[in-house]
């Protein structure tokens, strides 16, 4: 059985959702702190729901509508979303409020409005879609373990066209608490300089990438999804992606573009940098975390980038780090790990 | 020491094993620390519930609760880790233990290993502490506190101790969690990913959920009444519960019989509302047709039903309502054990797996405590008594939660 990739719509810091050139007219920011741009959302949802949405659910119902819309598709048959940290803005909002009120007469809503399946949730509400419905929250693998629930729901004839996404919202609270715990850089950096200004720390981002998952064949079909894999706190990475290119009948010379995780972060960097010098020597190499940040669910990015890089026969100059090839890119791999514990790789080819 | 690969290659997935066995369980919650003490208080029909003693909450005189009897301090001797820890990975570690002694593999170390691990709010009972100060001063808080806030982190502890890395994730879907991490694990083995899976949830007590619950005025002053006509909401508990699912090939390797088999389970979405169950219970039917269907079995083959049983107005109307639309004219025994236990939200599913599981081993049915009054409408009446020597050969366990997500499994002697 082979995975396809009907549709896909992508709302993130960059121009990337609706109709938009692809990647032509990238933005800057200067900081250390991305945030998605934001649609107009009543094409989307309903305008009476929108005021009590909070950002990563507006974000996840529009994409996951766009992405259905693209395929013309009206009811898919499971949702599966993976999120590491959930409603954050929701969470906090009760929060605070619990704090400051003394666990008083509180209102309810941020509260059920917080919990992690309130994407997959709102998205199964307005599409009145009984089906199967699922959301990880395992930190850098939340959208990798969601997309292999869906392959194995394919694989088991469960279901099909499932919709499948990745959602994350950076909150002022969270920017603080993670720029506190050292992930983000200390003074502000071009997001478009990220990559040669190399120091200690990243810049932190967000957005949400929703899928069409079939086994069908279909002209219309964009890409094939035709392996992934996750591992943890692996020995020998260079090893592991000899071995998972091997399971698929490839080796690297195989593979026409490798997109990276590098995140400006120098140590975080350093595995992508040694590859670079040995596995990944000849290989076209492309990068995208300075256009969307880095974020647990940000392979979702790199997925719909994969996508559309297959679909357009063009690498974007923005992304590419070092390119070998002139042709149009057919196999494409996405190497990325999150603070390099949880790395996955996604093999994704022309159909 | 086998290497930290997750086998998910999608050529890898080949043949679906046919069946997936319990090789093991474990369990902690407000009314015992492991299986055993869980069966006796059963018996002797002693309820969890009781007056807030650890949660430091405005609350504590007026909202009872189910709290595990055990302090941090006390969990983290038991477990190994830190007494700082997060108490949702410390009750997780307790019982992931306990399900892997009991399952007592062979060759543990030479097979496929993961976790599948639920909860609902992560380390919130640490990060509320922590956001105490941070909102006074955004630059204050202790980090440590807040370092493991993530839903995966809890995981990620319990699995390290454990010595698994060769796959672990995490599910949040509210009530419903661990439920389905359990049918997740149980297809991982199917499509033959792995061989062995420690599948469950776990979620500690915090200020957060209990203001939560509260601003919805679903919390039952007394303690809760499922499936009561009088019933007036639930009573928030805590703890985790974990299986030991293990493969065709690995049951027939185990010194003992397994528990049962897992034969059916089904994700539906309710999608009516974000907290409000429809009331004709549109995904509970889903849920528990769908694990009929995937069981082979009929309603009739049915011989007792765990319920969600919150003993809130709507859950307990609507899940009855899908149960009549199933089962009726007759009815297989049912009871909550919420009755119990409280309401333990991302680890409910696995700690009523469990007891659906020694409910098979044991042959026994629990009480449904505080029952008096049928709901009108329906007429249901759950068990009250404690039944030993009960021809138990499938199980029906419910998990319904916020956003629809409604979960039902079905275990069956194998």
């Amino acid at each position: 059985m082979k995975i396809y990739i009907r549709s896909s719509s992508c709302i993130s810091p960059q121009k990337t959702f609706g109709d938009v050139d692809f990647l032509s007219d990238i933005v800057e920011y200067t900081g250390t702190r991305l945030s998605a741009i934001e649609p107009g959302y009543k094409e989307f949802i309903d305008p009476k729901l929108i005021r009590r949405m909070s950002h990563i659910v507006k974000m996840g119902v529009a994409a996951a509508k766009d992405c259905l819309n693209q395929s013309n598709t009206e009811m898919p048959g499971a949702i599966i979303t993976g999120t590491a940290l959930g409603c954050l803005e929701d969470t906090v909002t009760f929060l605070t409020r619990m704090v400051e009120q003394q666990e008083e007469l509180l209102p309810p809503t941020a509260f059920i409005q917080s919990t992690h399946n309130t994407v997959a949730a709102q998205i199964a509400l307005m599409l009145k879609c009984h089906g199967y419905n699922n959301t990880f929250v395992h930190k850098g693998i939340s959208f990798e373990s969601a997309l292999f629930d869906a392959i194995m729901l394919l694989k088991e004839q469960e279901a099909d066209d499932i919709l499948v996404g990745g959602t994350e919202e950076l909150v002022d609270a969270s920017f603080a608490v993670l720029t506190r715990l050292g992930l983000y850089k200390r003074r502000p950096v071009s997001n478009l300089e990220l990559f040669p200004a190399a120091s200690k720390g990243t810049i932190g981002g967000e957005g949400a990438v929703f899928f069409l998952l079939t086994d069908k064949v279909s002209a219309s079909n964009l890409a094939e999804l035709a392996a992934i894999k996750t591992h943890y706190k692996p020995k020998d990475i260079e090893a592991e992606i000899i071995a998972f290119l091997r399971d698929n009948s490839l080796n690297i010379d195989d593979i026409d573009l490798v997109i990276t995780g590098k995140n400006g972060d120098t140590k975080n960097d350093e595995v992508y940098r040694q590859a670079g010098l040995s596995l990944f020597k000849n290989t076209a190499l492309a990068n995208y975390k300075h256009l969307c940040g880095e974020y647990p669910t940000s392979s979702s990015f790199a997925l719909w980038l994969a996508v559309n890089i297959l679909t357009k026969g063009v690498v974007p100059r923005v992304v590419i780090e070092k390119n070998t090839k002139s042709t149009a890119p057919e196999k494409i791999l996405i190497y990325n790990h999150y603070q390099n514990k949880y790395h996955s790789f996604m093999l994704v080819c022309a159909t | 020491m086998h290497c930290a690969a997750t086998p998910m290659n999608i050529t890898d997935i080949k043949n679906m094993s046919s069946s997936v066995y319990v090789a093991g369980a474990g369990v902690i919650s407000a009314i015992g620390n492991n299986a055993a003490e869980h069966l006796s208080a059963f018996e002797r029909e002693e309820a969890g519930m009781g007056e807030i003693t650890m949660l430091h909450t405005r609350h504590h005189n007026e909202i009872p609760v189910a709290e595990v009897k055990l302090t941090n301090r006390e969990l983290a001797a038991m477990t190994g880790l830190p007494r700082e820890a997060s108490r949702t990975a410390l009750l997780s570690l307790a019982a992931a233990k306990e399900a892997l002694a009991d399952a007592a593999i062979p060759g543990f170390d030479s097979l496929r290993t993961g976790f599948v691990s639920a909860n609902s709010v992560g380390g919130m009972d640490k990060s509320e502490d922590f956001f105490v100060d941070f909102l006074a001063n955004n630059n204050k808080g202790k980090l440590r506190n807040i370092f493991d806030h993530e839903c995966g982190s809890k995981t990620e502890i319990v699995a390290d101790h454990l010595g698994i890395s060769d796959y672990m994730t995490t599910i949040s879907t509210a009530c419903s969690s661990s439920a389905n991490a359990i049918f997740y694990g149980a297809r991982l083995i199917k499509n033959d990913v792995l061989d062995v899976v420690i599948a469950g949830g776990t979620d500690s007590l915090t200020r957060f959920t209990l203001n939560g619950f509260n601003t919805l005025m679903i919390l039952d002053k007394q303690f809760c009444r499922p499936f009561d006509e009088h019933r007036e909401g639930l009573n928030l508990g805590e703890g985790a519960a974990y299986l030991v699912l293990v493969s065709d090939k690995v049951a027939k390797t185990l010194s003992r019989a397994p528990f049962c088999r897992l034969s059916g389970y089904n994700n539906s979405n309710d999608a009516y509302h974000q907290t409000a169950s429809s009331p004709e219970g549109t995904g509970s039917y889903l849920a528990m047709r769908g694990a009929l269907e995937k069981s082979g079995l009929t309603p009739a083959d049915i011989d007792y039903i765990n319920l969600h049983g919150t003993g809130t107005s709507n859950n307990d109307s609507a899940e009855g309502t899908a149960i009549k639309r199933i089962f009726h004219p007759e009815y297989p025994p049912m009871s909550s054990t919420k009755s119990y236990t409280g309401h333990t939200l991302g680890a409910s599913g696995g700690i009523e797996a469990v007891f659906s599981v020694l409910a098979i081993k044991h042959r026994v049915i629990y009480p449904n405590l505080r029952f008096k009054t049928p709901m009108t409408e329906l007429g249901l009446a759950p068990e009250t008594r404690f039944l030993k020597d009960q021809d138990i050969d499938n199980v029906m366990s419910n998990s319904f939660g916020f956003g629809g997500n409604c979960t039902s499994l079905i275990f069956s002697r194998s």
